[in-house]
């Protein structure tokens, strides 16, 4: 009788790609709801027209590249890239701006180079860079977070969020403004206490600005969710956060006039907590060793805070992914770990002697 | 305490170990043919030393070892050789190779001996070959002997043995049945390595805690020995030799070093009882303990298995449902390799036969891209970077590949089992160290190649050189002779003296027929010769390789022998 011919390990953990992004959505619930709390209905939107474009995008792809549709879409990558993208962009942004991005992720940034696992660049952020640089104003307006709208305005329900977002209609004035960053970096000649008393933003803030703190707060509980599973290592979110809170210790300046801001609005502001986690723990572009990682992270931390203190962006998580991902294969190349067996670690180019 | 070394990465797959240890290890009837293959080690293949028709009695030597680097082979039961052919063996690639088959005569019947109960006063060299012939070779899996793992030289003092009673992998608990019934003669068998390697310093048990029972059949017996007893933290791979060296010690085996290298020895529980038994009991290596496990098959248990049992007879005797089953492994789930055949034989090396169902062990699921999540990278024990591994496997980039340590990669499967992707990672890995290995074969033939082509063409050059020089000295010599000979010889006697000078060196016909008949006749033998390497190695079974070399030659030699054949006709 004869059997099939099968190599081991012939045992399997109960892991797979699907639940890994799957995990990685379900993550994203405390970020979202804050975000959904203290700014609306717009993030949500964002998503489900984010997600939509994303999976039509890549199902047609993989169509025109002769490949199963079904295997390939089951794996959820998309939709994460979708609802990340989903995630980073303005609530209530035209939703032009947001099919756009979410194609660029998807077919550019991803299907182009050769589709999961092939992209040098994080697609997301891809999208997401394109945007800023395509469409500056739509994608500096945020809406104005609950706790400072103005006296008996709320944010706009669910059904007024779409006219919004499809153009039918407009906001009412002071549901959007600007992001806490950009009020910090615009905010000229004052000193940054001046600032923080002043601005409400920060003024009523609990740890750093209004709204976004929260926001932070949640995508840090999803990343702590995703650690906790052991979705990927702490060394590259670790190293982020810890040099963007060392260089603002360092800068800080006493809060000066010419201080770039504290310590805490820079972990708890912007993208931080969400590129930290969810952004710069993309594997497909990120390095690959766990010192690596390290490298990695860290150099992520430090271009966004010399964009974020002396760059023309206010926020700089995108921008400074992006330029990490461009020097992944070079800290790779350095940043091998040493093998069993052998005194020191080798390089990933070392030629060999035979 | 001893302090213990926690080694990188690893993985905890479900143990599925208790389902084997509910009975003690058991027997199996003896089958009516028992089909033993002579290599079941690393090195040359054992010399069958029987014929077909011999009666032979258990314990019987049946085949020699080869020279320094084999163990001998030995009649599992008494009876009749019934054939000795290449026969499917236990192998991941489902080969055939040279068996001798013994049809069982239900006797039973052990061959006289006597075992040395004074070992402690007999010189380890005389160990050393009692265990050689008892046929003992690695049982671990690898199957090096262990004669010669034992006799690592002067230059190699050995201060550490290390006894493997890990067993890491799930299902398999050979060894663990073993010391829990046999402690006892395990210790013994500790005894005796520790006389043969000079009663190294440190003799360190290594053992996973998850095997309470066998710690506890050990302990009262390594009271006042100097044998520690190391129990550790379960982790698959603990059991890999180098990771196990290092958890006990500390030290890592460099890179392409073996552990005699750093004063260590390493041996597995299965080895030591089988060098107990053959060191004071005179039995040869024809049984070893074989667990039957996997939800395929109704029983699931230890048996002290014949070698050449059919692993057939095994699965039958265990109800084996055949429906049900998704694959048949040798070995455990993350090493072993799967069996095209059931009717391979158990060998040396066979600690498990894994029968899983379907819901056990489901069909592969198809590969899905490298999501390049670095899981893989976790949980190496190597501390090897498993994606890039793969990614420069696919690309078939050998230098990115030894560059990455490829080959300190020790095939354990940790990463492929926790790959989220389902790439079967090991398989690419052992394609890669293939081919590179080819590669390098290679190029040391084509470097051979041109070096002797560079020496023929030194050696064409010489020559012409040196018939240069002949024909430059000849013109001068010519000169010479013209301006001496100008006026007393003419040029008539100087054609004249070069024709008699070459009628002399002609043979006249009896001579001519005599060296043509000369040339006939050593072109016939080697023909012959020519033949006979060709019939041995077809006999032999050697590679194709060999085959074609040898009938090439025999068709070179038939040549020259028609041709000189036919000079000779032409000449009567
Ligand atoms: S575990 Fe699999 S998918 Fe993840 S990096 Fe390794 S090979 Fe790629
Ligand atoms: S099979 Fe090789 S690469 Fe994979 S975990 Fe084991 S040692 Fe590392």
């Amino acid at each position: 009788m004869a059997f099939k011919q099968i190599t081991s390990p012939h045992a399997h953990a109960a892991q797979n790609t699907a639940k890994v992004m799957q995990l990685v959505l379900w993550s994203t619930i405390p970020g979202l709801l804050a975000l959904s709390w203290h700014f609306g209905w717009g993030a949500l939107i964002n998503i489900l027209l984010a997600t939509i474009t994303a999976v039509l995008s890549e199902a047609l792809i993989i169509k025109l590249r002769k490949r199963s549709v079904r295997f390939y879409l089951s794996d959820y990558s998309a939709v994460v890239t979708a609802v990340l993208l989903g995630l980073a962009l303005p609530p209530l942004c035209p939703w032009w701006v947001v099919v756009t991005g979410s194609l660029f992720s998807i077919v550019i940034a991803k299907q182009l180079f050769g589709g999961l696992g092939y992209n040098p660049f994080n697609p997301a952020m891809v999208g997401y860079v394109v945007l800023l640089i395509s469409f500056p104003v739509q994608m500096t307006t945020w809406v104005t977070p609950l706790a400072l709208l103005p006296e008996g305005i709320s944010h706009p329900d669910i059904i007024e969020s779409f006219r919004i977002v499809l153009g039918v209609s407009i906001p009412v004035d002071g549901v959007t403004g600007a992001t806490p960053l950009d009020s910090f970096k615009y905010a000229l000649g004052l000193t940054a206490d001046q600032i923080y008393q002043q601005d409400p933003l920060f003024s009523r803030a609990k740890f750093a600005s209004v709204g976004w703190e929260w926001v932070n707060l949640g995508f840090l509980v999803g990343g702590i969710i995703m650690l906790a599973s052991r979705l990927f290592t702490w060394h590259g979110p670790v190293a982020m956060l810890a040099t963007l809170a060392l260089l603002s210790v360092i800068f800080w300046d006493g809060g000066s006039s010419q201080s770039p801001g504290s310590p805490l609005m820079h972990l708890l502001s912007g993208a931080s907590m969400m590129g930290a986690f969810f952004i710069l723990t993309d594997p497909v572009s990120s390095a690959v060793s766990n010192r690596g990682r390290l490298v990695y992270g860290a150099l992520i931390g430090f271009l966004v805070y010399i964009i974020r203190a002396w760059g023309n962006y206010p926020d700089a998580v995108a921008f400074a992914v992006l330029l990490a991902n461009f020097s992944a294969p070079l800290i790779d190349n350095y940043t091998l770990p040493r093998t069993y067996g052998h005194t020191d670690r080798r390089r990933a180019t070392e030629k060999v002697e035979d | 305490m001893r302090k213990t070394w926690l080694t990188p990465g690893g993985v905890h797959p479900p143990e599925n170990k208790q389902q084997s240890l509910t009975q003690p290890i058991g027997e199996l009837p003896i089958p009516d043919r028992l089909v033993v293959p002579l290599s079941q080690h690393i090195g040359a293949p054992s010399i069958a030393c029987v014929k077909v028709g011999d009666c032979v009695l258990k314990g019987q030597k049946i085949a020699d070892s080869a020279g320094s680097v084999s163990v001998a082979v030995h009649a599992p039961t008494s009876g009749t050789i019934t054939a000795i052919e290449a026969r499917p063996v236990a192998h991941s690639s489902g080969m055939t190779a040279p068996c001798i088959e013994i049809s069982n005569d239900g006797l039973d019947q052990w061959i006289a001996s006597e075992g040395i109960a004074d070992f402690e006063h007999t010189s380890p060299s005389a160990l050393l070959s009692v265990i050689t012939e008892a046929g003992i070779a690695g049982m671990g899996g690898a199957g090096f002997p262990t004669a010669v793992k034992l006799n690592p030289g002067f230059q190699r003092p050995i201060d550490t043995l290390i006894i493997n009673a890990t067993e890491c992998e799930p299902y398999i608990t050979a060894d663990d049945a073993l010391i829990r019934e046999r402690a006892e003669e395990i210790i013994e068998g500790v005894r005796i390595l520790s006389h043969i390697l000079g009663n190294p310093s440190n003799i360190l048990i290594g053992i996973e805690d998850n095997k309470p029972e066998a710690i506890a059949a050990l302990r009262p017996h390594i009271q006042d020995t100097g044998i520690s007893l190391v129990s550790f933290p379960t982790k698959y791979p603990s059991g890999g030799e180098k990771q196990l060296i290092y958890i006990l010690t500390g030290k890592e085996l460099p890179s392409g070093q073996i552990p005699a290298d750093i004063g260590t020895v390493c041996v597995n529980i299965g080895t030591i009882y089988a060098i107990k038994r053959a060191v004071v009991d005179a039995q040869p290596l024809i049984s070893r303990v074989t667990t039957v496990t996997g939800k395929a098959c109704a029983i699931n248990r230890n048996y002290n298995v014949l070698i050449g049992t059919a692993v057939s007879h095994l699965l039958q005797h265990n109800n084996f449902d055949q429906q049900a089953c998704s694959r048949v492994v040798m070995g455990g789930p993350m090493m072993g390799f799967s069996l095209t055949s059931e009717d391979v034989p158990i060998v040396k090396t066979s600690n498990c036969i894994l029968a899983p169902i379907y819901q056990e062990i489901p069909e592969d699921e198809p590969a899905q891209p490298c999501i390049r999540c670095g899981m893989c990278a976790e949980v190496c024990p190597a501390s090897l970077l498993p994606q890039q591994l793969f990614w420069y496997s696919q690309a078939k980039d050998h230098d990115r590949l030894q560059a990455h340590n490829l080959f300190d990669c020790i095939e354990c499967g940790a990463c492929s089992y926790v790959c989220p992707s389902n790439i079967p990672l090991v398989q690419y890995y052992r394609n890669s160290k293939g081919e590179i290995k080819t590669a390098q074969q290679e190029k040391v033939k084509s470097d051979h190649a041109r070096e002797r082509f560079e020496f023929h063409k030194q050696r064409i050059e010489q020559a012409e050189q040196e018939r240069e020089a002949k024909r430059a000295a000849r013109r001068e010599a010519a000169k010479q002779a013209k301006s001496t000979t100008a006026g007393s010889g003419s040029a008539a006697d100087i054609v004249a003296a070069a024709q008699a000078r070459a009628a002399a060196k002609k043979l006249n016909p009896e001579q001519q027929q005599a060296k043509l008949e000369r040339a006939v006749a050593s072109a016939e033998m080697r023909t012959q010769k020519a033949q006979e390497k060709l019939d041995s190695a077809t006999a032999n079974n050697d590679t194709e390789e060999k085959l074609n070399v040898f009938s090439a030659a025999l068709t070179a030699a038939q040549q020259k022998l028609d041709q000189a054949k036919a000079r000779l006709a032409e000449h009567k």
